[in-house]
């Protein structure tokens, strides 16, 4: 089966006034028909810009691209607008982190959805209200009809990302990239929204990109996970391979600082020491070396992303350490996780691996 | 609504009352400001002044002038000093004359407003940008006379393009808008400089708004994002300061140019009868003034309403 949608070296950079930022490096991926496909990474990893890159909506004067993203025989990369034009919203549709700032606030919902509608499917102003009407009901917003011509304002935050998402599935799209959809929602709101997307790709089969800096979420509904680091692809498998069998000592600092209820309460919550690097000024080999307590020699290279297990073919990581040495020493007090210490203590001891 | 609108007339009572006391102040402080020696005439005996400020009421305490002079402005019975003319009845004979100079300049700059705007906020930083603004700030900086008389030089004297001077009424329409041309050029350079900086300053703005963004993802032409949701949300600032300007202008800035282009509206009547010291006038065109901004501002705030649901919900309109 061919992919939905197939990213090959995707390589993103902005010129800046102080130099040339490398948003997204090589990062590749697919996605297929029904998969719940996880981005995680914290601020500034580059998730958010790749998802923009996909819909060509990260494009602008100083900003560079290569690579491939092929959707079908289109090449998303390098269409021409008109040609996305077609493709946003129609085929491919998003939904943002923010819901209170994501809709226009001098527009009424109803119409606002009817818009996207009638740009892509030539249905009169009626017949278009009536489906947006429906898709409001579907996604749980009650008196939809009436809802429809309210202002955004008039919502709370979980009922306009629910609006988001009704817009989001006018037309059918194939596939759904949601840009922490949950993010600035209370937890409550959080398991409903998620739901409600899981749902979704269950019963029509679209194939989903949840971009997250929250492991929960991912451990929730996905499929495969993807981990970004500073612009990178460090690890990328199926759930069970990255929350099972991490290889990246990024993911077990990711999975280390997740506030357990299952265990005793720790006296701090665990924590990744040091912030992640500028990306005007990498770091010259693996970008996290320089918070990894178990960085060597080798490390001031460039790991390649491959597969190291040859049972898990389809479990990718990009860190030097020997799958033997990783699976010893992610184990940090009977759990995955990264040692409390700080990086540079370790420096010396961890060089001798 | 109906709340709103009367608070506003409450408002518009008070404005009236103030500026009104403060005029007819400043006219009974200025030196040389008797009345009633130059309405008794170049000849005139002590006694003659005398009779004259007897008859006019200039020897009462002036709470009981400016009471008598409200009332008769309120009744319709103003009569100016100098002409001994009724005030309101010239002042409605002038004021096709400053509505059409004021309306039309206020179109002309609205939409060289909107369009040096949007054009500029949508190619910010480039070339475009930098010539339109630089345009802006020549058209902010030269003062409206200053362009009146410009005008006047090449398109009329050199060129003959447009009348220098003048008025035609709208039964003639095109001897009207071409009398008209160059004030309405005149008075609109200043605010299109203006509304332009606004506009662009808010479509930059509104370029980087997440909803921009959405709409861009829903797949809508570049055309649709601009006009229904960029210029579409920008236009609020706009039509704010549209009511104000226009009302500013109708009780002010009109003066410098129905002078410079001689055009018999209000500015000029106001401009003839400060020069005269001819108090009932100047009282009735400042409170002209008064009440346009407040009802202008009032028209905007509505519009503004309309514009922004935003607002309906967070006022009691």
């Amino acid at each position: 089966m061919t992919a939905l949608l197939e990213v090959e070296d995707l390589d993103v950079s902005f010129r800046t006034e102080e130099g040339v930022v490398r948003a997204v490096d090589h990062v590749s991926f697919s996605l297929q028909r029904g998969e719940l496909l996880g981005i995680v990474g914290e601020s500034g990893s580059g998730k958010s810009v790749t998802a923009l890159s996909l819909m060509g909506l990260s494009r602008g004067p100083n900003a560079s691209f290569s690579g491939r993203v092929m959707f079908g025989d289109l090449d998303l990369l390098t269409a021409a607008e008109r040609q996305l034009e077609r493709v946003r919203g129609r085929r491919i549709a998003m939904i943002f982190q923010d819901p209170m700032t994501a809709l226009n606030p001098v527009h009424r919902v109803g119409d606002q959805i009817v818009e996207q509608i009638r740009e892509h499917e030539g249905v009169s102003r009626r017949r278009a209200l009536d489906r947006a009407v429906e898709l409001l009901d579907r996604v749980g917003i009650p008196r939809a009809r009436d809802r429809a011509r309210a202002y955004p304002h008039e919502f709370s935050g979980g009922m306009r990302q629910r609006v988001m998402i009704a817009m989001a599935l006018s037309c059918s799209p194939e596939i759904l990239i949601a840009d922490e959809p949950t993010t600035a929602l209370d937890v409550t709101t959080q398991a409903q929204i998620l739901a409600e997307i899981d749902k979704l790709r269950r019963d029509s089969g679209v194939g989903v990109i949840l971009i997250t800096h929250d492991l929960g979420v991912i451990a929730d509904v996905a499929d495969r996970v993807v981990v970004m680091y500073a612009g990178r692809v460090v690890e990328q498998g199926s759930l069970a391979d990255i929350f099972y069998d991490p290889r990246h000592p990024y993911t077990w600092g990711l999975l280390g600082s997740v506030p357990r209820l299952d265990r005793a309460r720790p006296a701090r919550l665990p924590t990744i020491p040091g912030s992640p690097p500028s990306l005007l000024h990498p770091p010259a080999g693996c970008h996290f070396a320089p918070r990894c307590a178990w960085r060597f020699e080798a490390c001031s290279g460039v790991p390649e992303l491959s597969a190291d297990d040859p049972e898990h073919t389809e479990h990718l990581g990009r860190c030097w350490l020997p799958l033997g040495l990783a699976r010893a020493r992610r184990v940090v007090d009977g759990s995955i996780g990264l040692p409390v210490a700080a990086a540079g203590d370790r420096a010396g001891t961890s060089s001798t691996a | 609504m109906a709340r709103f609108l009367a608070r506003r007339l409450a408002s518009s009572v008070l404005v009236l009352f103030t500026v009104s006391v403060l005029t007819f102040l400043i006219f009974e402080v200025i030196p040389n400001g008797n009345p009633a020696l130059r309405l008794a005439g170049r000849t005139a005996t002590s006694a003659n002044i005398a009779a004259v400020e007897k008859a006019y009421g200039f020897n009462k305490p002036i709470y009981i002038q400016y009471l008598r002079t409200m009332g008769q402005i309120f009744t319709g019975k103003i009569v100016s000093y100098a002409q001994n003319l009724n005030v309101l009845s010239q002042l409605k004979q002038d004021l096709p004359v400053t509505a059409s100079l004021v309306l039309g300049a206020a179109v002309l700059w609205t939409l060289l407003g909107i369009l040096f705007g949007l054009v500029a906020g949508l190619n910010a930083g480039g070339k475009i940008d930098t010539g339109i603004t630089v345009l802006n700030f020549v058209g902010i900086s030269a003062p409206s006379f200053v362009i009146g008389y410009v005008l006047i030089y090449f398109l009329s004297f050199k060129f003959h393009v447009f009348p220098s001077s003048g008025y035609v009424g709208l039964s003639d329409p095109l001897g009207w808008a071409d009398h008209l041309v160059m004030p309405w050029f005149s008075l609109a350079i200043l605010y299109t400089g203006i509304y332009a900086q606004v506009l662009r300053a808010s479509v930059v703005d509104t370029l980087g708004e997440d909803f921009v963004r959405t709409a861009r993802a829903k797949g809508l032409s570049r055309r649709r994002v601009v006009i229904h949701h960029v210029l579409r949300t920008s236009l609020t600032q706009i039509v704010s300061l549209c009511g104000l300007d226009i009302a500013a202008v109708l009780g002010g800035s009109a003066i410098i140019i129905e002078v410079v282009f001689n055009l018999p509206g209000i500015g000029n009547y106001a401009a003839q009868s400060i020069g005269a010291l001819d108090v009932p006038p100047v009282l009735v065109i400042t409170m002209f003034g008064a009440f346009a901004v407040v009802v202008f501002s009032t028209i905007a705030d509505v519009i503004y309403a309309v514009l922004d649901p935003r607002v309906r919900a967070g006022s009691s309109l």
